[in-house]
Order: C-alpha cells, then sequence, then structure tokens
C-alpha cells in the first residue's frame, strides 16, 4: 500500500479524538540547535476542515491493527475495516514534512494496540526519539501512552512528549466493562497517577537545576465518550471533576459517540445528539472558570440527571436559583457576577474594572457585554431593576433560544 | 509651566507639521517624532502624518512638493512624556495596521494622555476604541499569517532545499512577524514572498527585499498532496458545521492554501458519506424487539451478517419463556437447520444424556444459540460446519441479549468459547473461565463450559478427561439452581 493510501486510513482512523490542542507548553525554538520547530505558548490552527474543528496537529494513529475489542471503536478487533500501519521513521518524516511547510504544530500520535501494549508503547516512544533525538525537533509532540505499558516506557514517553494523555473512554465503571472489555479502569487510573506524579517531581526538579528534563510540560489530558453507554450528564460531570481533582488533568475531552462503520451490535440504539457534547463542555468550562463545584452543575440537570438541550448549563442553574438574582452590578463580586447567565469572564473583568470610576447604568453595561437582553433580568443597575422579570414563570422561554421557523419550500 | 513657555518658544504659531513615514511601520520613528511634537505642545490638528506612497498629507496632493516646515524641536529641559504600558502594547501593534489615518489616531490619542492619564481604561473613548480595534486586528492578521503561510520546497542553484511561501497580509505585519517565523525555522532556508515586501531566512542573516508577485512563487509541491490526504480523511462527514470554519479560515485566505481547493467537495459529499457510516450501523435504529415471536421473526428476517444466506433459516431457542436456566450453544448444525430447533443433532443428544445424567430437565430450561443461522461449506453432499467470526457473533448478539430480556435467566450456561463471547463480547478462553460464574449485567451468573461437540471429537482418555470436566461444570449448574431463592 502507498504512504498515501496508509495515511488516508491511519488519519480516518484517528478522527474520533476530539484534542487537537497544541497550547499551554513550554517555550521553545529551535535557534542554536540543528533542526526546526517552535512551540510559544500560544497554540496555532493551521487549518479548519468543514466539521469546524481546528488542525492544529498531524493527529494519526501508527497502527489500526488491534488486539483490543472495544464495541464503540473502529479499529476493534471483530471489525472489518482496511488495516494499515507506519513505522515510526515513516511518520518521524511525515511529520517534518508537514511542519516544514507550516502545514501544523506538530504530531499527535496514538495507535491500536500490536503484539502487546509494550511493544506498541516503544514503537510510540520510538518516533518520538527519532523527531527530538535525530532531527532535533522543537514542535509539539502529543503521545497516547497505554495504561497497561511498562511504567518505564510511559516515563520516557513523557520526556519526549509535550503532552501525554491516557484516555478513560467510557464515564463509569460499568460501561468500561461492557463496552471496553479488555480495558481496566483501575489500570487506567493507576497510570494517571503515576503521570501526574512525574509531572509534579519534574516541575520541582526543574525549580532546583536549571538543566532538569522536562516531563510532559504541557500536562495530561484525557478524553470520554459520551452516549455509548447510559451514563448521564450528572456521572459524566462528576466523574470529570474527579478526574480534573485526583490526576491535575489540563482537559477532559468529551466526544460525542459518532456512528462508526461496522458499528458492534450492542451500541446504543440511538446516538446522541452533537449538542449534548456541547453543553458538557459548557459545564466543564463552568467548574474550570466559573467557580461551580460539581454538585451545583448537576443541579442544573433535569430530573433523568441530564443537561436541557436547549439552554445553556448557567442559564439551567440561574433559573433554579432565583433567589440569587438580580444580582446588584456596582456591588456584587466577582464570585458572584460570574454566575449571571451571558456575563463572560471577560465582560465581568470590563464590569470590575469600569466600576471603580463610575456607577454603572444600564447602557454601561449593555457597551462592555455582548448581550444586554439576555444579562438584564439578573442584573439591578443604577437606574434599572429587574422587578417582575425575575419572578416570571415564563422567564426560561423568554431567554431560551428561539425556535427557527422554518420557510416553505 | 517653564518647561512649557520653553518648548513653545520653537513651535510657530498656526504652522502645520507634515511627518512622512519613511516605511509604513517604523514605529520607532513614529513614537520619536511624536515625542518632540508633545514636547512642543503641537495639537494633533496641527500635524499631518504621510505614509510612504500614501495621500495623508491634503495639501501635498497635486501640484508640486510643499516645501514642509521643519519639526520643532523641544528644548533641552523639555519634559519628559509619559504613557502607560498598555498605550505603548497598543500602539507598537496598531501602526502595522493598513488604515491610513492610524498615525494620527495614534497621536490624538498620545496627546489626550497628557491631560488624563487613565483614559485608556475608558472603553467608551472611541479613539481608545478605534485603537483597540486597529491593535485586534492587525494581531488577527499576524496570527493567521503564522496559520495559513504554506511553503513549497524548490532546489535552488547550489543544490539545497529552499522553501518559498507566497501570503497576501491585510496589513503591514510582515517585517513584525519576521522573528516568530525566524524562531521556528531556523535551520532551514526560506522565503516569504508577500505584495508588501519579502523576507528571505539563510540560517543566518534575515534579509528583506521589495514587493514581490504570486508569480515569483513555486507553483506546486508533491507534499501538497500528502497533506491534503490528510485534510479529507481528518474530517468527520457526520459533524458538519461550515460556519464555524469560515469564521475562522475567511474565504479570503482560501486562495493560497492547497487544502481549501478540496471544501466544496468535502462538503457537497459530506451527506453521502455520512449516509453510509449512518446504513452500515443501521442496526442501531431498530428498536429491540420485546417478545420471543417478534424476536423469532426478526431473527428469521434477519440480513445482518453473510452467514445468514447460508442454511435453510435461522434457528430460534426454544423452552420456558421464563426459564432460571438459560443454555447456549454456538450456532444451530445440518439436524438443527433441517428441523429448526436447537440442539438436536448428535451434539445435542449428546448434551440431553449429561444433563439427565445432573438431573437437570432441559424442558425447564431456555436452549438457544449464539449465532442462530447454519454457517457451513458444502462438500459433495454434505454440509460441513464452519465457526463463525468474531465479528457474526457480535452481530448476533443482539439477538441474543433480546432473548436474555425477555427469558430472564437466573443462570446462564455457555457451551464453549463462541457462546461465550456472545454473552461477554470478548473472547475468553473455556478451560480458564471454567468452573467459577462470572457476573453478568442484570443479575445473571454466567457459567462457561465446553460444548459437547468437543467431547464428541475426542477420542480415548483425552475425552474420558473432557467429559468429567463437562459433567464437572454442569453438576455445580445444577447446585447452583438448586440453591436459587424460589
Amino acid at each position: 500500500m502507498s504512504l498515501r493510501d496508509r495515511l488516508e486510513i491511519l488519519a480516518d482512523a484517528a478522527k474520533y479524538d476530539a484534542s487537537c490542542a497544541s497550547s499551554g507548553t513550554a517555550k521553545k525554538n529551535s535557534l542554536g540547535g540543528k533542526g526546526i520547530g517552535s512551540t510559544e505558548g500560544m497554540g496555532i490552527c493551521h487549518a479548519y476542515a468543514p466539521d469546524g474543528r481546528c488542525i492544529s496537529l498531524l493527529k494519526i494513529l501508527l497502527t489500526n491493527h488491534c488486539i483490543f475489542d472495544c464495541h464503540y471503536c473502529i479499529n476493534r478487533k471483530s471489525s472489518n475495516v482496511r488495516r494499515a500501519r507506519f513505522t515510526p521513521q515513516e511518520v518521524a518524516d511525515l511529520t517534518l514534512n508537514f511542519y516544514k511547510r507550516n502545514y501544523i504544530e506538530g504530531l499527535f500520535l496514538s495507535s491500536g494496540i500490536i503484539k502487546s501494549s509494550n511493544h506498541t508503547m516503544e514503537q510510540l516512544v520510538e518516533c518520538a526519539r527519532i523527531l527530538r533525538d535525530e532531527y532535533d525537533f522543537r514542535g509539539y509532540i502529543h503521545l497516547k501512552t497505554i495504561p497497561e505499558a511498562d511504567p518505564e516506557l510511559i516515563h520516557q514517553a513523557g520526556l519526549y512528549a509535550d503532552r501525554v494523555s491516557i484516555n478513560v473512554e467510557l464515564p463509569t465503571r460499568k460501561g468500561l466493562t461492557r463496552l471496553a472489555p479488555d480495558k481496566d479502569e483501575t489500570q487506567i487510573e493507576g497510570a494517571m497517577g503515576k503521570t501526574k506524579a512525574r509531572i509534579i517531581e519534574a516541575k520541582d526538579e526543574r525549580k532546583r537545576f536549571k538543566h532538569a528534563p522536562r516531563f510532559a510540560p504541557a500536562g495530561q489530558s484525557t478524553q470520554m465518550i459520551v452516549g455509548a453507554d447510559d451514563a448521564n450528564d450528572a456521572d459524566i460531570v462528576g466523574r470529570a471533576s474527579g478526574l480534573y481533582k485526583g490526576f491535575g488533568l489540563r482537559r477532559v475531552y468529551y466526544s460525542a459517540f459518532s456512528p462508526i462503520p461496522d458499528a458492534s451490535a450492542v451500541l446504543p440504539l440511538k446516538r446522541p445528539p452533537l449538542m449534548r457534547e456541547h453543553r458538557l463542555y459548557q459545564s466543564d468550562w463552568l467548574m474550570r472558570f466559573y467557580g461551580y463545584a460539581p454538585q451545583e452543575v448537576a443541579q442544573a440537570t433535569d430530573k433523568n440527571g441530564n443537561l436541557p438541550l436547549d439552554i445553556d448549563p448557567k442559564l439551567a442553574w440561574a433559573l433554579k436559583f432565583r433567589d440569587q438574582f438580580p444580582l446588584d452590578v456596582n456591588r456584587a463580586s466577582k464570585e458572584q457576577l460570574l454566575r449571571v447567565p451571558g456575563l463572560g469572564t471577560v465582560a465581568v473583568q470590563r464590569i470590575l474594572r469600569a466600576r471603580r470610576h463610575r456607577t454603572l447604568r444600564l447602557d454601561d453595561v449593555a457597551k462592555l457585554t455582548q448581550s444586554i437582553a439576555k444579562v438584564r433580568p439578573f442584573l439591578v443597575a443604577l437606574d434599572w431593576r429587574p422587578t417582575t422579570l425575575t419572578d416570571r414563570a415564563d422567564l426560561r422561554s423568554l431567554l431560551a433560544p428561539k425556535e427557527e421557523q422554518l420557510e416553505l419550500f | 509651566m517653564r518647561a512649557q513657555r520653553a518648548s513653545m518658544q520653537n513651535v510657530s504659531l498656526g504652522a502645520h507639521y507634515v511627518v512622512h513615514m519613511p516605511q509604513p511601520d517604523d514605529f520607532a520613528y513614529w513614537r520619536e517624532r511624536a515625542r518632540a511634537l508633545i514636547q512642543c505642545d503641537v495639537p494633533p490638528d496641527r500635524v499631518s502624518w504621510v505614509e510612504p506612497g500614501g495621500t495623508g498629507d491634503l495639501f501635498a496632493e497635486g501640484g508640486p512638493p510643499r516645501r514642509t516646515r521643519r519639526l520643532p524641536s523641544p528644548g533641552k529641559d523639555a519634559r519628559e512624556v509619559r504613557v502607560p504600558r498598555r498605550f505603548l502594547r497598543l500602539a507598537r501593534n496598531a501602526i502595522l495596521h493598513s488604515d491610513q489615518t492610524r498615525f494620527a489616531q495614534l497621536y490624538l490619542l498620545l496627546w489626550k494622555l497628557q491631560s488624563n492619564p487613565r483614559i485608556m481604561e475608558d472603553k467608551a473613548d472611541p479613539n481608545v476604541r478605534r485603537i483597540e480595534e486597529l491593535d485586534k486586528s492587525v494581531r488577527r492578521d499576524s496570527h493567521k499569517m503564522h496559520a495559513f503561510v504554506r511553503f513549497r520546497e524548490v532546489r535552488d542553484e547550489s543544490g539545497a532545499d529552499h522553501y518559498v511561501a507566497w501570503f497576501e497580509p491585510d496589513h503591514h505585519i510582515v517585517r513584525a512577524n519576521a522573528g516568530f517565523f525566524m524562531r521556528r525555522f531556523a535551520n532551514m532556508n526560506w522565503s516569504i514572498l508577500t505584495p508588501r515586501g519579502c523576507l528571505h531566512w539563510d540560517g543566518t542573516t534575515m534579509r528583506e527585499s521589495g514587493p514581490a508577485r504570486r508569480e515569483d512563487a513555486p507553483q506546486g509541491d508533491p507534499v501538497e498532496e500528502l497533506w491534503k490526504s490528510y485534510y479529507s480523511s481528518i474530517f468527520n462527514p457526520a459533524r458538519l458545521k461550515v460556519g464555524a470554519m469560515l469564521a475562522e479560515m475567511p474565504k479570503k485566505y482560501w486562495k493560497n492554501m492547497p487544502e481549501a481547493k478540496l471544501i466544496p467537495d468535502l462538503i457537497a459529499g459530506a451527506q453521502a458519506r455520512e449516509a453510509g457510516m449512518v446504513a452500515a450501523g443501521a442496526r442501531e435504529a431498530k428498536e429491540r424487539p420485546a417478545t420471543l415471536d417478534a424476536i423469532a421473526a426478526g431473527v428469521s428476517a434477519c440480513r445482518d451478517c453473510p452467514i445468514a444466506e447460508c442454511g435453510k433459516r435461522g434457528v430460534m431457542g426454544e423452552g420456558a419463556e421464563t426459564a432460571p436456566l438459560m443454555i447456549v450453544g454456538e450456532q444451530p448444525g445440518d439436524q438443527e437447520d433441517l428441523q429448526g430447533r436447537p440442539f438436536v443433532g448428535p451434539a445435542g443428544q449428546l448434551l440431553d444424556e449429561y444433563l439427565a445424567q445432573v438431573g437437570i430437565d432441559r424442558n425447564a430450561a431456555y436452549v438457544t444459540n449464539a449465532v442462530k443461522h447454519f454457517k457451513y461449506v458444502q462438500r459433495g453432499k454434505r454440509r460441513i460446519h464452519q465457526s463463525p467470526t468474531a465479528k457474526e457473533i457480535d452481530t448476533c448478539r443482539w439477538w441474543l441479549e433480546a432473548e436474555r430480556e425477555v427469558v430472564k435467566p437466573r443462570i446462564v450456561l455457555a457451551l464453549g468459547a463462541s457462546a461465550a463471547r456472545g454473552l461477554l463480547g470478548k473472547t475468553v478462553s473455556v478451560s480458564r473461565a471454567r468452573g467459577t460464574p462470572i457476573p453478568l449485567e442484570g443479575g445473571a451468573e454466567l457459567w462457561v463450559t465446553a460444548h459437547p461437540s468437543y467431547l464428541l471429537r475426542l477420542d480415548g482418555e483425552a475425552r474420558e478427561t473432557q467429559a468429567e470436566l463437562f459433567a464437572r461444570d454442569l453438576t455445580s449448574v445444577k447446585a447452583r439452581l438448586d440453591a436459587l431463592p424460589a
């Protein structure tokens, strides 16, 4: 098979991995080196695909042969997809060729399990080693690590890569046993715990010794598949927050289970709406940047434990706890303002700065926010008091985005 | 006051000054001149700023170039001009904008800052907002340059690799971004050609040259084909979001990006590709039947795997509808296919013998198979049994799960590895799994043992050993059955 055919198969197989981030790593450049590559903090999206997702990294599998049989995965052993494999050298050359033409920020390499977990992990590490040691490549490398592999190999991966990730795959242990029978939650979490310890250790060493080796400076992340098992949003949010706390993860990615060719028969009857993934990301943001506790996000869910699809979780929470509003925009604390639906972190920052100079009127707030209509019912300003609005029974329908009336055709 | 008076000495009252910028992006030059003018208290409406080739000087239009008044120079004791750090940061960037009024706008803001040092915080001031807009669009343009420059490889005269790109920036950002590309491609020979000037790096020095035309850039690169393959493969047709793509990659950039030529076809083909993906997984959309009759009808109509075309019929399970024990075999054999009932052939007879021996009543159990059709190859008149593949077992698992949901057995006995796979979704070894129950979802427990046909294939001592193990497994199941609370 030609290089191009294999690239098509192995890129196609990698598209179900959500992450393509290249940000948040240590600054480095190729001045004074032999090779090329730089990372300057901010990630760069070199292209966008028509699915709206950014293409920042060359995201491929080393091989899609796999001895595991996870039902949601297109590359599982019992699936009839076309198989292909790259050698580590081929991936390294491809990465460099793309990088030299400024197509990408670096490499995101993952793999199906061939022969054994250790063998596969060795191949992944070998590819990173060729790039770093032989080509002196200083761009971004994200390695997917295999929890069952020898900790020493995972350690090496972290020394070469900017970011390492281990997928928890499913939000519940039950789901994992059912859909990924060869994987084991204890093993996954054990590997994450070890990686966390190594990251902290390396950071500490660098404080004391200037030339101590870096270990995964962009941290570790994970991915969860949403909608393949019966876990509800409250379960997922709880699990994600446990992962953030327990393993110091930089990101938890959600991937809505999407129909895969050659799907296994034990998968759910329906695929989840794409909006569900979006709502989960929003709740993720609420926890990371807006000071919501996971229990509070869970309070925004409906009786089945799922977040509403028609309105965002922050609005859902505010509608449930109306006694907290309206807030005086001139007096409320930062933490309180962050809870107002429609106010983002930037708008809150602007309000805090502006109110040092003057007492804000509704007009002033309008200049500082995206949409005054959305925040108005929840705020009191110098010349504005939403007396009746917050008590209205139909407030939700007033604020939820309108369904578009379709045109006759 | 004294300092001001001193500076005023150098200014002619009512005079108008014109500053000719040597480069459209020369911040240092603008800063020097602007500082001197502020020190001499020249108000914004008395200064014109002209960029090279520009028409910023209203008085200079047409006619011979007017003799410009020499700029005032502040005295030695002129006061210091101070600005917030944020102004400097914004001004450095905003000056790269292609808006011809940018120098004047910046000077106006600098002038206002002298009387109101906190004006930068006032987001309502139109001047501040304009400068912020300029800064923002320049930052965006720079970011897009980092992202969308596409190099093409050429061999130069000395045989060395040279990477050349053609890019069309909106603003005067080329020189300001030289450092980024130098740090990134430090050990590569590259050139970036733009209509606003070019950059050339040979691994040690940066050289600048005048504006270039698109024709000056090379026209293609074999690696582009690989990149295009990657671009179309990584795109997931099941989630088309064209708006999100256009917001970040506006059409004006497309003409210089090789992959962008694929976009129209990718969008047009997306629905068909997604439909294909859904059809391949169409199974998911079906409701699971809730009665044994409905399952039987479904099984005989099922064509989800190639085995369905083999054999005469799909063989459904049989037995008590609420049996505490479910016995699962591999697949119907020749006799089963002919008679349409499970476990009636030689293996079935052997199973019956053993069941009777340990005291399990077959009629009180539900007997079925992991795969519902007979898979065989024709050899002369005989139909020779073929083992189902893992894929076939998994496809048929749908029906087995449906049966298990209806019958709700407390104990499930899997005969052979295929049956175990049908129940667990993964392959287990019979010799390792036998003897201890495995909990199944829904609370039932699974016992795994060999398939009776395995015993039929053995001889002598091996058969005796295996038969003993088989009988022992059945005895354990019987014991568990008896121990079940009524």
